[in-house]
């Protein structure tokens, strides 16, 4: 009877674990696990992460508002890089500035700050949360990353796309996020050229996520099909000091 | 629709089925009852679904031996409990980065707000394991709060009469469960971008991002006045008895 017992437990217990490796595999072959699934609470983040995904299957847009409505405060986190080559940069107005886009792409690019304002633009005044809990609504204009990629040819393996600033925030997008027609590459804000402090020349505009994703001060862009081989492999500095990848809630 | 009461009707020996007449009959012989709660719940209530599995067990001796909390109240009771310090401490650590609140879609330093926290500190960089745990947590909170309910409903848990608890006490419980809980996830819910984008109603409903992030913040200061009188009525009660009734399912009066 023990034995019995035992053997059907055994056979449940593998079962069990089969069945979750299972599903471990289904849900990476769809991209429903982000690069921080490990640790304590990748658990939860895996869950957050996968079922956004599938709500978001039809790629809404994040609410836009009316121009009545942009913020008056504007709050700035940060201070711009220290770093030589962006001051030298930022002090002929980055006419030498190139933004290259690399990786898995048919044909890798550059583009000076002029090239990009020529390529087609969108206007969106969006809500933008901060994960410590302000917010506020500005008008941003800039190319879509979606048009940039298109341009460069992204391969059919690529899963994601990173984002190098001149500082050390790093970050990356799944396809779909970087795909979203309302991810952009902004160099506008409220009609205005982008100030220093909010990134100029170009910053990254993701308007279903937390203000840390839209990182400041690009440089590069890199498609990529794992993020396993950059930093410590969790997909973007921010679960380096803590915080998690996907920023959706 | 019309459902049984599932648990005791073919399991109740006779023995128990006479002992019980009176207040429970209506348990022991099945009556139909309808899946909707007549919301007619008290705290006992949750206590008392302990019955039925208790009378579901042939051999299960006399009616002193019915368990006074269930096997599913006593474990989602333990696991709520943990999963709501986690949210709770998270949920500390996520507000001293920023202890002000406003109404309406945005806020922030530089521009009025409803009100301020008298703190005299701000606390920033604590927010990143905090969101991961408040997360974490409220996926645990929501997961058994679900279970908790949909067995309640099934067994008809929340709509026993118990003449131990009076009118107040049932309505503070059925708050609790029915409107204080759902309102804090939906304001959490309404705070994401995401969900937000999928559901733009979730958040506009409460005319913002912020003012969502306000009413989280009063309802799960609600739930944690909540926490405090429950701990005071349990030490009142007697302590050692009713936490015991909660790990074991019986009470040794």
């Amino acid at each position: 009877m023990n034995k019995l017992v035992t053997r059907r437990k055994l056979i449940g217990a593998a079962a069990g674990v089969s069945g979750l490796a299972a599903a471990a595999r289904l849900a990476d072959r769809y991209g429903l696990i982000p690069p921080d699934h490990g640790g304590i609470y990748g658990v939860g983040e895996t869950l957050t992460y996968a079922s956004q995904r599938l709500l978001m299957a039809h790629n809404p847009l994040a609410r836009e508002f009316d121009r009545s409505e942009i913020s008056k405060v504007f709050p700035v986190n940060g201070d711009p890089p220290e770093n030589e080559t962006y001051r030298r940069l930022l002090a002929d107005g980055f006419a030498q500035w190139r933004l290259r886009v690399d990786g898995l792409v048919a044909r890798p690019a550059s583009f000076s700050l002029a090239e990009l304002k020529t390529h087609p633009s969108r206007t969106q005044i969006t809500h933008q949360a901060c994960e410590e809990g302000w917010s506020f609504i500005a008008e941003w204009t800039g190319v879509p990353v979606s048009w940039l990629l298109n341009l460069a040819g992204v391969l059919p393996r690529a899963k994601y796309v990173v984002f190098f600033p001149f500082d050390t925030f790093w970050e990356s997008l799944d396809m779909q996020d970087a795909l979203h027609p309302q991810t952009l590459l902004a160099y506008a804000v409220n009609g205005q050229e982008l100030p220093t402090r909010h990134g100029a020349p170009i910053r990254l505009r993701v308007a279903r996520q937390l203000g840390y994703k839209s990182v400041k001060y690009l440089s590069r862009i890199t498609v990529t099909d794992t993020l396993k081989n950059i930093g410590k492999g969790l997909g973007s500095s921010a679960p380096e000091i803590g915080y998690s990848w996907y920023a959706g809630i | 629709m019309i459902v049984r009461s599932y648990v005791p009707v073919f399991w109740v020996p006779l023995r128990n089925l006479r002992a019980r007449k009176g207040n429970r009959t209506q348990y022991a012989t099945g009556r139909l009852y309808s899946r909707l709660p007549r919301v007619r719940i008290g705290a006992q209530d949750m206590a008392d679904s302990a019955y039925l599995t208790r009378l579901a067990i042939p051999d299960s001796g006399t009616v002193g031996d019915a368990p006074r909390h269930s096997a599913t109240v006593r474990i989602t009771h333990w696991i709520t409990a943990l999963s709501f310090f986690g949210l709770l401490v998270s949920g500390v650590a996520i507000i001293l980065a920023h202890p002000r609140f406003y109404w309406g879609e945005t806020g922030g330093v530089g521009g009025p707000s409803l009100f301020d926290l008298p703190l005299p500190f701000v606390l920033t960089g604590q927010t990143g394991w905090g969101r991961y745990l408040h997360f974490q947590s409220a996926w645990i909170f929501v997961l058994t709060g679900l279970l908790y309910v949909i067995s309640g409903l099934l067994t008809g848990h929340f709509r026993k009469d118990l003449p131990s608890y009076r009118v107040l006490q049932r309505l503070t419980y059925r708050g609790v469960i029915f409107v204080l809980s759902p309102l804090t996830i939906w304001t959490g819910f309404a705070m994401s971008p995401a969900i937000a984008s999928v559901f733009p109603g979730i958040v506009t409903v409460f005319g913002g991002q912020q003012s969502a992030r306000t009413i989280h913040f009063f309802t799960a200061d609600l739930l944690v006045i909540f926490l405090f009188v429950h701990i005071a009525m349990v030490w009142r009660a007697g302590f050692k008895n009713r936490v015991g009734a909660m790990i074991t399912g019986h009470s040794h009066e």
